[in-house]
């Protein structure tokens, strides 16, 4: 069965070649660039992981993944945020919101699969 | 004495300068004569008038006070201290500039260059933190770079792409290109603006300071009864009604406090009781808060080094700065709350005198005093709106008996660690 990830961002580019990449490897990439929805979309996807832009357009990646640690059927779902600011209290501000991995702009893509196939692995869903 | 000789330095520097000695003196607000008479060491010369010289001339203070091999010393003192250097090792500067003079001076280069490299630094990461418009705009570059980096690195993979992707990829590495160099030319004229913006002073409050500040702080004109507050400001060119508000406000306390303490009295009642601001104030009659201002707007001859001044309202909002060397004030970022003049907030009309140090590579002491007062006549309708003010004071010869609260500028640019009052993560620990 294809792992599925649902990815949160708003730069087309961005999100076309995060999509290319891990649909060539072998993932079902769910594609949505509003913030508004964004939780709902989550939900209704029930992915294996959410890859999410911080500055979002409707409504920032931090209060979504706020949002979605307060459901009890999401709390545990991995979460790669990316951002454009790597300052260390922006780092801190993620952490404390629940993210599984932070990742700072312009990142490799070897970073990204890496991350993506690190935060999914059996051992760390057990 | 060295330091008897600092004038005919200031002469030696000015002629290699090639500088007229009017010049020199109008660059830095004296009259020639009074210039010549330093030049001749017939005047004694220190504080801010010297490192305003040293600027001009574009050499640290210490050469002109101490001569060159003293400065030089005294910059790898420094340079060795910032190392973590034992301070036996840090002792033998004056060895090693002897044996390794040209070492010595590359090494003094090497630290004079990453003072200013840091101070750039801090200056950048408070703008950064406090200035969405900068923020919106690197976000945008670096998103733009993020887009392009990874379509660029899947089309030079070795092997195979299906056409249409890679034609799909062309065409957004084009858009991104174009995007980049249009959000990289709007950030460039941002930023250029903005500098702009800085020598003319965008805030209205940040224009009357620079008013303030260009005229050192004095206003001879305004020293003398029936002088009319309204001839500065009409004649200070302000840019808006705003700023000329400020400054009418900011002129007319200067021109009471004037009247109120001569220059002249308060001239000889600093002579005679020091810079005791409690005497002075029981001398003159005067509020302390107001013996604070007038203190600060001394002129060098009367009090050397010129004191630092700052105002700030009920919610720790600044509302005057008179910045001081080496306690810096933050233009942007919210000021560290461990300052004593928030202290006195909480408890309005009780005098606090602290030593406090700044901490950083420019670590120095300073004793602060500050009160908070209301800021208009009481009435039984309102409740009282307080100001405070603090007068900042540079200790010279620190004496260790004296403990001293350590203070910051801003978390940001604040390298103490444990602080109990800390907001956020300073960049000099963590980010750099």
């Amino acid at each position: 069965m294809r792992r599925h990830v649902v990815l949160i961002e708003d730069e087309p580019n961005i999100m076309e070649a995060i999509r290319f990449l891990l649909t060539r490897d072998g993932w079902t990439v769910d594609t949505h660039a509003n913030g508004a929805d964004a939780v709902e979309v989550v939900a209704a996807a029930d992915p294996d992981l959410v890859i999410l832009d911080v500055m979002l357009p409707g409504k920032s990646g931090m209060d979504i993944l706020r949002d979605l640690r307060d459901r009890p059927a999401l709390s545990g779902l991995p979460v790669l945020m990316l951002t454009a600011r790597g300052q260390s209290r922006d780092r801190d501000m993620a952490e404390k919101a629940g993210a599984s991995r932070f990742m700072t702009k312009p990142f490799s893509n070897t970073e990204v699969l890496d991350a993506v196939r690190d935060l999914t692995a059996p051992a760390r869903r057990a | 004495m060295r330091g008897h000789l600092t004038g005919s330095r200031i002469r030696e520097r000015r002629t290699i300068f090639g500088l007229r000695q009017a010049d020199l003196a109008r660059q830095v607000g004296i009259s020639a004569s009074y210039l010549n008479l330093i030049e001749h060491n017939r005047r004694r010369i220190g504080g801010k008038l010297l490192v305003r010289i040293a600027q001009e001339l574009g050499v640290e203070p210490s050469m002109l006070s101490e001569g060159a091999e003293a400065a030089l010393v005294a910059t790898l003192r420094e340079a060795a201290a910032d190392a973590g250097m034992a301070l036996a090792d840090g002792d033998q500067a004056e060895e090693f500039a002897d044996r390794f003079p040209g070492w010595a001076e590359v090494l003094a280069a090497a630290h004079r260059r990453i003072s200013s490299l840091e101070r750039t630094v801090e200056t950048l990461s408070d703008r950064l933190t406090h200035d969405p418009h900068l923020a919106s705009s690197l976000h945008e570059v670096l998103s733009t770079a993020a887009a392009i980096r990874s379509t660029a690195s899947i089309l030079a993979e070795p092997g195979d792409i299906e056409p249409e992707w890679r034609n799909r990829f062309h065409r957004n590495l084009n858009e991104d290109s174009l995007r980049l160099a249009e959000s990289s030319k709007e950030l460039v004229r941002y930023l250029d603006e903005a500098q702009e913006e800085d020598s003319r002073k965008t805030a209205p409050i940040e224009e009357v300071e620079g008013l303030v500040a260009q005229h050192g702080y004095h206003f001879p004109d305004l020293e003398s009864a029936g002088a009319e507050v309204s001839d500065v400001v009409d004649g200070a060119g302000l840019s808006s009604g705003a700023a000329r508000h400020i400054a009418r406000g900011v002129l007319s306390r200067y021109a009471a406090d004037a009247w109120a303490m001569p220059l002249d009295a308060m001239s000889q009642a600093i002579k005679q009781l020091g810079l005791d601001p409690i005497r002075l104030a029981q001398r003159f009659d005067m509020p302390l808060h107001r013996v604070f201002r007038r203190l600060a707007a001394m002129p060098e001859w009367v009090l050397d080094p010129a004191p630092g001044l700052v105002v700030c309202d009920a919610a720790g909002s600044l509302l005057f700065r008179k910045p001081i060397d080496r306690f810096p004030l933050p233009r942007f970022a919210v000021p560290c709350p461990l300052w004593p003049i928030f202290a006195t907030l909480n408890r309005p009309h009780v005098p606090l005198q602290r030593r406090v140090v700044q901490q950083g590579r420019d670590a120095a002491t300073f004793t602060c005093y500050a009160i908070a007062h209301p800021e208009a006549a009481p009435d039984f309708e309102r409740d009282p709106l307080y100001r405070a003010t603090m007068l900042i004071v540079p200790v010279l010869t620190a004496d260790d008996a004296v403990p001293a609260q350590a203070v910051g500028s801003s978390c940001r640019t604040c390298p103490r660690s444990g602080c109990r009052a800390r907001r956020e993560p300073s960049i000099l620990k963590e980010g750099f």
